[in-house]
């Protein structure tokens, strides 16, 4: 069976598309009442729980709210870029989905029907362009709103952004190193254990390029704007930043932005380092397609079901994860935020991918071909690599006082102890 | 540094980001995973409240129903808040009562004194708080409905422990 073309193939993407949509919407939806939940939970409440079983129509409650809610527009504010600025935060969290893929493909009469809305060959090059699209939001959201809270809270989400987003760019540099290939669909199947066809790698990312995970994971976390890196929202500072003016449904669209920001950063953490759609331990789900059409395994409509559910709980667990530590730790203060980012997370990673890089020379130049051994050497280095990336952030130089920070402020990327 | 700032140097333990936020990160996912939650479903299930609480009034009646009230202006007096408007009056007999007797549960503080000086136990407070209303008018309570109030009176001082020890 081949890949769909033609008329089917248009088809299929619509169809994509609008399932694929309204689904990230639901999944917005319900990650708001999930991060209530769990905050309650965590804080020995019980969370929402009158409207609907467990409270899961909160939900709407708070949609029809919103919407019924009025509309305020300040008077200083720039109208045009005041009501773009909202549309700009929903805008690259959503289309950032289009090349995640999913599920195995779904065999159908017509061909194979990838479930990947959009198999561009440029893969994750996508992911960082459109994702740096998301900081136009926040920037202009702030300066639009006409008030000087808003600007700050702007400047200062902009500002986290662009400094993150190198680390975040360059933490997926050992991704390609390990591919070779930066479209999404490939990255899922070097995960995976094959029979026939190019080298795989048999093996979850999250070993060979643990370190890589650690940097990705918190960039995206400053990404997103989530705690410990919410310097936008700082109520205490900032009443709550560049969206302090808007009310409503506009409000509402800066909050669906944020989560959909959330939830896509999981599902690229899923793509990139957990597997993907991949099953552990069965290898009946490893389905690959080939640039030229050629289809390894056996695609089956309730493998792509299984492989839709494995990548749900993936991703979800990672939402968990991004709910758990807004909910434990508390924020950085600003300097210290600018400090990690380009002190420490920029060197640290550069060093690692030119770490990874002489290793994978090294391992090519003894002669281990690509496959689970290759994996396996990759990810001693990168446990030694974590040892010392822990052991140099556990003495207490990393995030600590401005004055004393400035004085070693050399050392502190080399990890020395200050 | 600045002038003669004192630098104290803390230990690694007490001065790692890291420990820190794994011991945080523990804290929280076990709260996550405990059961026992606090949340008290308000509306559903309510307060035990102490005897002693003082709430909304209530005035205490005869056998017949009539409000044991003797109009002596006792309570007006003590009210620290002058939230109790009594007009005396006298019936046939030559008894004492209230013509008008209102309490105004927006003024009153709940000190309790009324009860106290009460000489023929009629003015209670009680064991009750949930008395919200949709006008202010509704607060100011006249005799009918104090006594038409079911709650328990608050008890002065506790049984078990009459000297307050």
């Amino acid at each position: 069976m081949s890949p769909v073309t033609g008329g089917a193939f248009a088809l299929a993407t619509v169809g994509k598309v609008v399932l694929f949509f309204s689904v990230l919407m639901l999944a917005v939806m319900f990650a708001t009442i999930f991060e209530r939940k769990v905050c309650g939970f965590m804080q020995d409440r019980s969370g929402p729980n009158r409207v609907g079983p467990w409270g899961l129509l909160q939900v709407i409650a708070d949609g029809l709210k919103n919407l019924l809610k009025e509309e305020t527009m300040p008077e200083q504010a720039i109208r045009p870029f005041f009501l773009l600025a909202p549309v700009l935060a929903i805008l690259p969290a959503t289309i950032l989905f289009a090349v995640i893929p999913f599920a195995s493909p779904l065999p159908t009469q017509w061909g194979l029907v990838e479930m990947i809305v959009a198999d561009v060959p440029i893969g994750f090059l996508y992911v960082l362009a459109i994702g740096s699209i998301g900081v136009y939001g926040v920037a202009m959201g702030g300066w639009a709103s006409g008030s000087k809270y808003s600007l700050l809270g702007g400047l200062r989400g902009s500002a986290q952004m662009v400094s993150y987003e190198v680390a975040l760019a360059l933490s997926l540099v050992p991704l390609i190193l390990l591919t070779g290939d930066v479209r999404a669909p490939e990255i899922v199947s070097m995960q995976q254990t094959f029979t026939a066809g190019p080298a795989t790698y048999a093996t979850w990312f999250v070993f060979p390029l643990l370190v890589g995970l650690f940097f990705f994971f918190v960039s995206g976390l400053a990404e997103t704007n989530r705690l410990p890196f919410d310097m936008p929202e700082a109520e205490a500072e900032l009443i709550t930043g560049y969206h302090t003016e808007y009310s409503a449904m506009k409000f509402s669209m800066f909050m669906i932005g944020e989560f959909a920001h959330v939830i896509t950063v999981a599902a690229l953490v899923t793509v990139f380092f957990l597997g993907g759609w991949d099953i552990p331990f069965w290898q009946g789900d490893n389905i690959r397609v080939l640039s030229d059409g050629t289809v390894i395994g056996e695609p089956t409509w309730w493998k792509t079901l299984l492989t839709l559910g494995a990548f749900g709980v993936k991703t979800s667990l990672l939402v968990l994860v991004f709910v758990w530590i807004r909910w434990t730790l508390p924020r950085f203060r600003y300097d210290q935020l600018m400090d990690l980012g380009w002190k420490f997370m920029l060197e640290a990673v550069t060093v690692y991918i030119l770490v990874i890089a002489f290793v994978i020379l090294g391992i090519e130049a003894v002669g281990i071909p690509a496959g689970g051994w290759y994996a396996f050497v990759l990810f001693l280095v990168n446990l030694a690599l974590a040892g010392v990336l822990f052991f140099a952030m556990d003495r207490g130089t990393l995030i600590r006082g401005g004055a004393k920070g400035a004085k070693s402020a050399g050392g502190e990327a080399a990890g020395q102890g200050g | 540094m600045p002038g003669d700032v004192k630098v104290v140097e803390r230990p690694r333990a007490e001065s790692s980001y890291v420990r820190a936020a794994a011991k945080g990160m523990s804290i929280t996912m076990r709260h996550l995973l405990s059961p026992n939650k606090k949340t008290q479903q308000y509306p559903d299930e309510k307060w035990e409240l102490a005897p002693r609480t003082r709430g909304t009034h209530r005035m205490a009646v005869h056998e017949d129903g009539r409000a044991k009230c003797v109009a002596c202006g006792l309570c007006p007096t003590v009210c620290p808040v002058n939230c109790i408007k009594l007009v005396p009056a006298e019936d046939e007999n030559g008894e004492r009562y209230a013509a008008i007797y209102e309490i105004d549960e927006f003024r009153c503080i709940f000190c309790g004194y009324c009860q106290e000086v009460c000489p023929v136990e009629a003015i209670h407070l009680g064991v009750h708080y949930e008395n919200a209303e949709y006008s202010r008018e509704r607060w100011v309570y006249d005799l009918e409905r104090l006594v038409e109030q079911e709650h328990p009176v608050t008890a002065l001082w506790d049984p078990q422990d009459p000297a307050s020890q």
